[in-house]
């Protein structure tokens, strides 16, 4: 059995974003980067299969040279191998060239069973996953919350609103997008680390799979205007909360 | 602009979502036709024409087959844009027909703007204003960002149709959400922890401040995901919907799915160290401290009130 898993390189969410010279994203200096948290999800549910059915997985991941450095991760993860699309224009992309990328690369691997995460921390389009199957007529399941492969049948739950989950089959070959609390991804271990190292991380360049013109052009990136009104509160913790039990009093009525 | 809506049915119900497509539509004065896989004894208040799918022979979730109804319904009407709810079936269904119409799709839409579709990104601390660049763009709306200032009314015209009902992905079955316990509904003062707690431990100040409130704690998901706290206290699009009078967010970022679940709480109170965090569009006041150091000294000084 072959296994694909997709991972994307975003910012820490914490970060101080700032907008780019081109006013169309942000500007991609001074960030700390890590492995999307959605993927996490997909890598560590990739690695359990594998671990249960001595499947082969490969993790692909589309962006510039520094995203090795998040693909060592999900190669210290217990990934097989590592196929890094070079691009450096990536984070300029619609989620349909993305996908016309990874469908590119997947093409004639004969992939059983892909895993990508519901939706990127930056982009958030929720697309990728989706539309990479369209591309391979794979059937594919969005949003799932667990997950149990039994000879050649998937079995998932997908998360519905207000706590309903679905319970939804499909046959394999067949592609998945996972949500957060799936699973519980592992820490790599040092020696995990360690050999990750030495495993094999190909370069394709993006150009040589897929030219797929932007359906989707970003006209601007801005930040939300602040809704106003709002207080806000600074300083001494004691001040602080005395401040705020005035302002409780004042203007709700649960201290009453 | 024509366009064409797609309204939802799920556990034999209509889904009242279908107001937020029209009321979207009504900012662009559009045409609109609307298509829905659902029963004939429940249709949407709705004033134009309606393609009807019979849920009995498609589903409530079969992809394959709604996406070929869709097709049809689409080289029928030739809308402009297809709208769906950003919601579990939106989702899900909008990139499969974008990819097969080569649409642009736009996601989780907030706003309009000129006639330009707004989207969040970066865990809503920025905004995109974008552009499809072909004839077609499908686009899914945020839950709750576009609302009819009057009731749905309207009966529609009903225009029947079928597919190939064929699907690779089979519904089984639904499961209920987890109840049981408290009902954060119907509580006065709800004060929820974020992933800004940093530890289970810390869970106890979230807690120790709802009871000087006289309230209860809650959770945003990453905390519960954690298992810090239990499924039914969780605040957001996949936990519970709320709306006390006073709402107070320990460390809680404010990604739109636990936004959701809270913005209509009466008085809300956001405690974070990040003054940027998007909690801040919806609180009444904004305390940037560490609630590590705040949370046990605001609590004793409501304990000696």
């Amino acid at each position: 059995m072959k296994l694909l898993v997709c991972i994307k390189q975003v910012p820490d969410m914490e970060s101080k974003f700032k907008i780019d010279a081109d006013g169309v994203w942000y500007d991609r200096g001074d960030l700390a980067w890590r492995m999307n948290e959605y993927d996490e999800y997909a890598v560590e549910q990739a690695v359990q299969v594998k671990e249960a059915t001595g499947a082969d997985l490969t993790v692909l991941c589309i962006g510039p040279e520094q995203v090795k450095e998040t693909m060592k991760k999900a190669l210290a993860m217990g990934c097989d191998r590592g196929a890094h699309i070079a691009d450096d224009k990536s984070h300029l992309r619609d989620p349909f060239q993305i996908a016309s990328l990874i469908a590119a690369f997947a093409q004639d691997k004969d992939f059983d069973l892909i895993f990508t995460g519901m939706q990127s921390q930056d982009r958030g389009s929720g697309q990728v996953g989706v539309m990479t199957a369209e591309l391979l007529g794979l059937p594919a399941v969005t949003t799932i919350v667990g997950f149990a492969l039994e000879g050649n049948t998937i079995t998932v739950k997908r998360e519905l609103e207000g706590g309903v989950k679905a319970t939804v089959e499909a046959t394999l070959p067949a592609l998945v997008t996972c949500q957060l609390g799936l699973n519980t991804p592992r820490y790599p271990t040092l020696p995990n680390i360690m050999k990750a190292k030495k495993k094999e991380l190909l370069t394709v360049a993006a150009a040589d799979l897929s030219t797929a013109d932007s359906l989707l052009k970003t006209v601007k990136l801005t930040f939300p205007e602040k809704k106003g009104g709002g207080v806000f509160l600074e300083g001494d913790v004691g001040e602080v909360a005395d401040r705020l039990i005035r302002i409780l009093k004042e203007k709700t009525s649960v201290l009453a | 602009m024509k366009m064409l809506l797609v309204a939802e049915y799920r556990q034999k119900k209509l889904l009242e979502n279908f107001t937020e497509l029209v009321a979207f539509a009504g900012q662009y004065g559009s045409e609109c036709a609307m298509f829905l896989v659902g029963d004939g004894a429940e249709l949407p208040k709705f004033a134009g024409r309606l393609y009807l799918a019979d849920v009995a022979t498609f589903g409530e979730y079969n992809p394959d087959a709604h996406k070929r109804l869709l097709l049809d319904v689409v080289a029928k009407e030739q809308p402009e844009m297809i709208v769906f709810s950003h919601s579990s079936y939106g989702w899900d269904l909008a990139p499969r027909l974008a990819a097969s119409l080569k649409a642009a799709q736009v996601s989780e839409v907030v706003a309009v703007d000129d006639g330009r579709l707004v989207v969040p990104a970066c865990n809503a601390k920025l905004r995109r204003t974008v552009a499809g660049t072909g004839a077609l763009t499908i686009a899914t709306l945020q839950a709750g960002a576009f609302s009819l200032t009057d009731a749905a009314a309207g009966s529609p015209e009903v225009v029947s149709v079928k597919a190939d009902g064929q699907g690779r992905v089979v519904l089984r079955g639904y499961e209920a959400a987890e109840h049981g316990g408290v009902d954060l509904t119907k509580s006065e003062v709800i004060v929820s922890a974020g992933r800004g707690v940093g530890k289970p431990e810390n869970i106890s100040l979230v807690a120790g401040l709802a009871k000087a409130l006289g309230g209860e704690y809650g959770a945003s998901r990453p905390v519960v995901d954690a298992q810090w706290v239990e499924h039914n206290r969780q605040v957001g699009t996949t936990g519970l919907t709320v709306s006390p009078k006073l709402y107070v967010a320990c460390g809680i970022s404010g990604a739109v799915q636990h936004l959701a679940g809270m913005k209509k709480s009466e008085f809300v109170v956001a405690i974070n160290t990040d003054r940027d965090a998007p909690i801040g569009d919806v609180a009444d006041v904004f305390a940037v401290a560490d609630l590590k150091q705040l949370l046990p000294v605001l609590t004793e000084k409501l304990q000696a009130l």
